[in-house]
């Protein structure tokens, strides 16, 4: 019966959907953590920038599924279930967030840094006080995208065992059941959808 | 003690010199003005005094004290600094710029609104209608005040202009002018004001140095500078002779 199979269907799905976020934030979190005071360190350093958004950008350029199996190997950090897609969730999100990190504080008009040091403030007020505050729209937009593009991305997790979303849309493709495709592919671009109104909300209340 | 000395002052950025040496003293309560064309120098000169910049030979000594010998924090907050614009955070209302300085000091709460209140009555804006205000919300010369009320906020004995009113239109330009000379009247503050332009240096000026492609062309009070001889004095007083034809 159709309504039984919708009825199995929300109550995995409510699981999967829990996994799906855990996964998203988790990844995002360690993005954040890693990639933010790195474009902060980076946004004094051109020549340390320079290698740094390089090998973010050559992370990104290769296909999530291959990430995903590369990793499954390697000792510690692989392995099938979560912990192996967080670090690739990780590996993609750090380039958007370490980017407009750079971005925002190289944006800050350089008279502001100049009359703040001028007035006897210490580099970590100006950074706090002045540099940060006018990169915040910024990083937050950084953000974003990494949040939006990982939640598309978690959904491939489920080829490796991390579960989410994806695992419906696995199951779909492998037994042709558009029904189960559709029941990881709709919340999961809702959820996209939601994420990117959210932060864009944050960013526009700080610009 | 002088409040600003020059010793001997070289500056030099690879076989550049910006500045060449340069020995001149600001004494305590006197406006100096640095007068000179773009590249002369002077805005070099003035970026030594608050430890911006550090001379390549020679010292500049504030109240006697090498600026290599001051911890660069304590040096600065001891001089106020106003830039073409004020230089305001955006992100900050009128309040907060103001009272950014002494908040950093650590003074207490009542103290600081206080003070603010104080300055911007002291520059014509009353805190009433102007604290709350965002800097994009001012025009240029409400924010130019703003700049000079931040600058006065922790009492500093040397204050620093930086071409303040270049960028200002003439009569909002004149305004300011006049309630500076008001404001040195009141507080009797030392101040180095950068300026190219003569009439403002004429009329603001205790003394005069003329810079000419970073040496010290003419030193003294605006009344000796109109009988210089020096080429470049000529070329500056040829300015301001037409400008009063003009009139």
């Amino acid at each position: 019966m159709l309504s039984d199979e919708l009825q199995d269907i929300l109550q995995e799905g409510v699981g999967l959907l829990g996994e799906h976020l855990i996964l998203v934030f988790t990844a995002i979190l360690i993005a954040a953590a890693i990639a933010i005071p790195a474009g902060l360190l980076l946004a004094s350093r051109p020549a340390a920038r320079r290698w740094a958004l390089g090998i973010a950008g050559i992370g990104q350029t290769i296909p999530s599924l291959a990430l995903f199996g590369f990793l499954i190997p390697i000792p510690f950090i692989g392995g099938i279930g979560r912990h192996t897609a967080i670090v690739a969730l990780v590996v993609y999100a750090l380039l958007p967030i370490l980017r407009n990190t750079v971005t925002g504080i190289l944006g800050v008009d350089p008279i502001l840094r100049d009359a703040a040091l001028a007035m006897g403030m210490t580099e970590t007020q100006i950074l706090r006080m002045v540099e940060l505050p006018l990169a915040a729209p910024t990083i937050i937009a950084g953000l974003r995208i990494a949040t939006v593009t990982t939640i598309g991305t978690a959904t491939i997790a489920a080829a490796i065992g991390a579960g989410g979303l994806g695992v419906f849309i696995f199951r779909g493709i492998a037994s042709i059941d558009k029904l189960q495709i559709l029941a990881g592919a709709v919340p999961a671009a809702l959820l996209a959808i939601a994420a990117d109104s959210a932060l864009g909300w944050i960013e526009k209340r700080l610009g | 003690m002088s409040a600003v000395e020059f010793s001997r002052v070289h500056f030099r950025i690879g076989p550049r010199t910006i500045l060449n040496d340069l020995s001149l003293t600001v004494e305590p309560g006197e406006t100096l003005v640095l007068l000179g064309r773009s590249g002369s120098g002077k805005t070099t000169a003035l970026r030594l005094i608050n430890g911006m910049q550090m001379p390549s030979s020679g010292e500049v000594r504030i109240h006697g004290k090498s600026t290599t010998a001051w911890d660069p924090v304590r040096l600065r907050r001891g001089i106020g600094y106003v830039i073409q614009e004020g230089g305001l955070f955006p992100h900050f209302t009128v309040e907060r710029n103001v009272a950014l300085i002494p908040a950093l000091e650590n003074w207490p709460a009542d103290k600081i609104a206080a003070r603010v209140s104080t300055l911007l009555a002291a520059v014509n804006l009353p805190a009433d209608s102007f604290a709350r205000r965002f800097p994009r919300e001012l025009s240029g010369g409400q924010r130019q005040r703003v700049g000079v009320a931040r600058a006065l906020a922790a009492d500093p004995p040397i204050l620093l202009f930086d071409e303040p009113f270049g960028a200002l239109d003439p009569v909002t330009r004149f305004d300011l002018q006049r309630e500076f000379l008001r404001l040195r009247a009141e507080l009797g503050k030392t101040s180095v004001f950068v300026t190219h332009d003569v009439q403002e240096a004429m009329k603001l000026a205790t003394r005069i140095a003329l810079l000419h492609e970073g040496s010290l062309a003419f030193l003294g009070a605006p009344a000796e500078f109109e009988s210089s001889t020096h080429p470049e004095a000529r070329a500056f007083l040829d300015v301001l002779h037409e400008a009063r034809r003009a009139q």
